[in-house]
């Protein structure tokens, strides 16, 4: 009768951690559950950035309910970490609040030119009801103004008549701070953005390289600001 | 040997040599903050990943240490990861938003062009606004 030999354990195959750190997989192992065989790259990029016995610290101070997504984030800041080994996660936070800053100044703008075109027809038609005949016949639907004389449609003020520029100067619809906040201002480097562990995919590897020029390259077939 | 030693050999309790790599980065006026990236990272593994990085970057990767290790300290399940969550949830609301008001405006528009042919520019404009998608889009 042959015994098994091997100094892994006998019928489970070793977890990722303990794979990589070359040692027994107890049954007990802390890492066990979170670090699958299938992954060996998650625990490496922990490893490397937080090392095993951090890792084992943190876990063992947090509730077992809590740990796949404290192992997960981790993995994320890792991935980030090693991929842009100045900023990390902090690239991706800043290039972040960039975008939530641009939209909301896109969204400041076009709530003036709505309101400022809403302001135009009710003027338009104040002046229409103080108008003095309506041709004879006509349907109160029937308007005499003038053809556009081309270029943007002006606005007009409702309170002094003027015509003021449409264009809405700075927006400025984000909230405080400058550029990033209080965050890093990062310039002229490229920055990453990567989906969350707990939401989508975590083995999926979508990743959109942006310059802060504005040149943009789409390098993955994955999801742009994939959203929660 | 320096004198005053850095936060980190302070911290770790040994000689502060001339070419210590935290010296210039943790000066002794702010312990605190060494002390975080330690409890999370460890000091061989910070030693490590500066050493990596050109000279002039490691105060930027630093920085950026600190403020991942203080985010991970206080919230120790999701750390700074929980930002990057906020954000792209904050993103995703205001592109609802900016598309809602997008589909308004040109509703609006419409309205006005058929009632009045001055506004048919707009309607127009703001019909190939939406076709193209916000302009944060693209990158």
């Amino acid at each position: 009768m042959r015994k098994l030999m091997g100094s892994s354990s006998s019928y489970n195959t070793p977890c990722a951690a303990c794979k990589f750190l070359r040692r027994k997989c107890m049954p007990d192992c802390i890492f066990a559950p979170y670090f699958p065989p299938e992954e060996p790259q998650k625990f490496a990029n922990v490893h490397k950035i937080f090392g095993a016995s951090n890792v084992t610290k943190l876990l063992s101070e947090l509730l077992p309910h809590q740990r796949e997504d404290a192992v997960n984030s981790m993995a994320y800041e890792a991935e980030a970490r090693v991929r842009d080994p100045v900023y990390g996660c902090v690239g991706a936070i800043s290039y972040l609040q960039r975008q939530v800053q641009r939209l909301q100044k896109e969204l400041y703008a076009i709530n003036a030119d709505l309101l400022n075109y809403a302001c135009s027809e009710i003027h338009q038609t104040a002046e229409r009801a103080t108008a003095p005949s309506l041709p004879l016949g006509g349907s109160s639907l029937v308007r005499s103004v003038a053809p556009p004389q081309g270029g943007p449609l002006p606005s007009v003020d409702l309170c002094s008549g003027s015509n003021v520029s449409n264009e809405v100067g700075g927006g400025g619809g984000g909230g405080g701070g400058g550029e990033g906040g209080d965050f890093y201002h990062f310039t002229g480097l490229p920055l990453h953005v990567y989906p969350l562990p707990w939401n989508g995919d975590s083995s999926r590897n979508s990743l959109i390289t942006i310059n802060e020029g504005g040149n943009g390259k789409y390098v993955s077939n994955g999801e742009k600001g994939h959203p929660i | 040997m320096n004198s005053t030693r850095c936060a980190a050999c302070k911290y770790l309790r040994k000689k502060c040599p001339p070419d210590c790599i935290f010296s210039p980065l943790f000066p002794a006026s702010d312990p605190q903050r060494f002390a975080h990236i330690h409890r999370i990272y460890g000091a061989g593994n910070i030693a490590r990943m500066l050493q990596k990085l050109p000279a002039h970057l490691r105060a930027q990767a630093a920085e950026s240490l600190s403020f991942e290790a203080r985010c991970r300290i206080e919230d120790p399940v999701y750390g700074c990861v929980k930002i990057i969550s906020q954000l792209q949830q904050e993103i995703f609301m205001a592109q609802s938003q900016l598309a809602k008001t997008l589909a308004q405006f040109q509703v609006f528009c419409n309205s006005l062009s058929i009632a009045d042919p001055q506004f048919q520019h707009a309607a127009e404009a703001s019909s190939s606004f939406i076709d193209q998608g916000p302009r944060s889009n693209h990158l």
